[in-house]
């Protein structure tokens, strides 16, 4: 009688196999690592010189003038007194608390993942909007990067870049990048089909028509995309602690392990505060964009 | 608009099927196989067939369709926003399939250009930089097209609104902005796409007249899209029939009334208001002769002496009537004045329905005369009477021929009783 077993219990490969396989890839790729590794350091240089830069800039420039540096752009953005005094009392009692260092650390690290991001997703966004088959590449692409966990993507970056800022960043990157590709894509394929005809009807060439009309009338869009970014790159920040990126993430981390309620209480609160500050500055400097838009669609 | 005009835009037996195989299907719609046909066999739908026409240099050519008769599938084909699966686009002598994407664009800026249906104006521009957009992406500097888009924004009633959105105006507003910035780029032709449609009738008819207008002193070619015929008759000097993406008639306003040519069209052309639709221009005869002076030695070499009377003209304007029996007893030094019937002059683009009474009232026929007061032609009452309807023909010419005393006072209640029939 031949064997019935895979009736009651599911046909796997034998264990012997998949270890095999295990360890060809990750040899591979730990040979791979080693090879390049520092070649691929080499690349991520430069961004690490600025971050750190940028960082010590934020610390080193006494607080006082960090602080109304911070609101003068805030106001420059929204022209709003009562967003400038939010903002203050949310800064004057993270100094308080004693967080400013660490705030300020986050603060870099995700102005820098923000603009990274940017600079890097709304050109494959446009790239997405313009071709048909790139976006069918893209879109599954997006949605291992916003399902996979973090941890997974974090092994090999680690592997090949080990503990410290820059897999911090590409991390973040990752993760964060999604929503502003997702949406520049969608902000350009919305754009009134007519308006665009006119442009062409009138002459415009490939490179007008993406400047002059399509980029700008997806600008609405586009910037919910990069609030959303920024929204997920704060999210990532403890994650991101656990491989060496100094900030707000590493104290939750350790009161995580040491039970510490009310350290992660208070340094979750600074991230929410971060979190609604990027918020509400990036959206109503967007709404003060588009007035155009104020009282639309009479007649 | 008097002698035969050359033409300016050839269409030669252009197809559009849209699909991804266009090309394999293309030889079985020759053949002849219907859309429905290409469409269970083959999944591929057929926008146009076999389409061919010419526009003739500075005419409305209207094309009138329902929707789904691809119409605006075919303006596109104008100016190449749609690249057709076959067939042949002459502009000018040249053949525009054959440029490449920047002669494209080149021929794009300068020789066409076009007013949509929802405006497409770009809501992110004041109604200024949408009015100097064509030469704004051209290259120009917006000091150099400022007072020229400043004018045009004046001459189509928007003085002022030069830094408003887009969004804030009404809808005939915004379309007004859509023509001007069509007419700033000074495009030879003019394609609009139902650029009426959008609006409400009051504002329609008045978009109408302005353009009516504007075409009196521009003469740009103007290929108009509509589905409202009585629009098409209103404009156009020839009117192309399209259904099902095939031509169906092409021909001047009168004659898609009075000859249609089948069953589609008659349809079409039944329930129109005649008189509403219908211009002086369409019905017309177009007829330039005239007499120029201020006494009977003036005129006396220049009077048709086959006519019975002639139109008198001093300096540029019209004078009035002068019959050839009263030129007959004039002496040389007389004035023509004394003796001249006014007969009220009519404009070209004034409706059939505004010069009714007047025809009714005169036993001459209506001199048509244009904006500066120059004559273009007469409007004879027997074919006025004859495209108003033909069952009133006879009645109406008769009327039209006797002397106004003669008839009785009931003829006249009859006929004013039935004139809200036109």
């Amino acid at each position: 009688m031949s064997d019935t077993s895979w009736l009651t219990e599911f046909p796997d490969m034998s264990r012997r196999d998949l270890l095999a396989i295990r360890q060809t890839l990750d040899g591979a790729y730990r040979s791979f690592s080693r090879a390049y590794g520092e070649s691929i350091e080499n690349f991520f240089n430069p961004l690490l010189h600025f971050l750190i830069w940028f960082e010590n800039l934020l610390i080193q420039t006494p607080w006082w003038i960090v602080l109304s540096i911070i609101i003068g752009l805030v106001y420059a953005a929204t022209r709003s007194w009562k967003l400038c005094a939010g903002v203050l009392v949310s800064f004057l009692a993270i100094g308080y608390f004693g967080m400013w260092e660490d705030t300020m650390r986050t603060l870099s690290i995700i102005t820098v993942c923000t603009i990274l991001s940017i600079c890097i997703g709304i050109p494959i966004g446009i790239l997405m909007a313009r071709s048909d088959r790139a976006k069918s590449i893209i879109t599954p692409l997006l949605d291992i990067m916003q399902t996979m966990p973090a941890f997974v993507y974090l092994i090999p970056v680690v592997m090949l870049l080990g503990i410290g800022r820059i897999p911090g960043v590409i991390a973040v990157v990752i993760y964060a990048i999604p929503p502003v590709i997702r949406l520049t894509n969608l902000g350009i394929r919305l754009v009134n089909r007519e308006t665009l005809e006119a442009a062409t009807a009138y002459g415009a060439t490939p490179t007008q028509r993406l400047f002059g009309v399509q980029i700008p009338l997806a600008m609405p869009t586009i910037m919910a995309g990069i609030n959303q970014t920024i929204m997920m790159a704060l999210a990532m920040v403890v994650v991101a602690s656990m491989i060496g990126v100094k900030g707000l993430g590493q104290p939750v981390l350790k009161s995580i392990t040491n039970q510490y309620f009310t350290l992660g209480l208070l340094n979750g609160l600074a991230i929410v505060a971060l979190a609604i500050i990027f918020d509400r500055v990036s959206q109503s400097y967007a709404k003060r964009a588009q007035k155009h838009l104020e009282g639309t669609e009479n007649g | 608009m008097d002698n035969p005009r050359e033409t300016l835009i050839e269409i030669e037996g252009l197809y559009q099927i849209f699909g991804p195989k266009a090309e394999e299907v293309l030889p079985k719609v020759k053949a002849g196989a219907s859309k429905e046909d290409i469409l269970a066999e083959t999944s591929h739908t057929i926008g146009l067939q076999d389409i061919n026409l010419s526009v003739k240099r500075g005419e409305i050519f209207v094309i009138m369709g329902l929707s789904g008769s691809g119409k605006s599938t075919l303006i596109r084909h104008f100016n190449r926003l749609i690249d057709p699966t076959a067939g042949k686009i002459k502009v000018d002598g040249e053949n525009i399939m054959a440029l490449s994407p920047k002669d494209l664009i080149t021929f794009r800026r300068h020789k066409m250009a076009m007013v949509f249906q929802h405006f497409g104006l770009m809501p992110h521009r004041c109604v200024l930089d949408n009015v100097g957009y064509g030469l704004l992406i051209k290259g120009e500097k917006r000091a150099e097209w400022k007072p020229k888009a400043v004018s045009w924004l004046e001459t189509v009633g928007l003085a002022g609104y030069e830094d408003q959105f887009p969004s804030q105006l009404s809808g005939g507003q915004q379309q007004r902005v859509g023509l001007a910035r069509a007419l700033c780029t000074d495009a030879e032709i003019l394609l609009m796409d139902e650029a009426f449609s959008a609006l409400d009738p009051l504002i329609r008819s008045e978009m109408q007249e302005q353009l009516m207008e504007l075409q009196e002193n521009l003469q740009k070619t103007i290929i108009f899209i509509t589905h409202d015929l009585d629009e098409a008759l209103r404009l156009g000097d020839r009117i192309a029939v399209l259904k099902d993406g095939k031509l169906v008639q092409v021909g001047s306003p009168v004659d898609i009334v009075l000859n249609p040519a089948d069953d589609y069209v008659k349809a079409f052309a039944k329930d129109v208001n005649r008189a509403r639709a219908l211009t002086v221009h369409t019905v017309m005869t177009t007829d330039t002769d005239k007499v120029e002076g201020l006494t009977a030695n003036d005129v006396k070499d220049q009077f048709p002496m086959d006519k019975d009377y002639a139109f008198v003209f001093h300096d540029g304007n019209y004078q009035g009537v002068l019959t050839k029996r009263q030129f007959c007893q004039l002496k040389d030094d007389d004035l023509l004045e004394p003796v001249l019937t006014y007969v009220e002059p009519v404009r070209q683009t004034n409706l059939l329905q505004k010069v009714i009474p007047m025809c009714l009232n005169t036993q001459f026929d209506l001199p048509v005369i244009n904006k500066k007061g120059e004559l273009k032609g007469r409007l004879e009452s027997s074919k006025l009477a004859k495209v108003l309807s033909p069952n009133f023909s006879t009645l109406c010419y008769t009327l039209a021929h006797k002397k106004w005393p003669q008839i009785s006072g009931h003829f006249l209640t009859h006929i004013f009783s039935i004139m809200p029939l036109f």
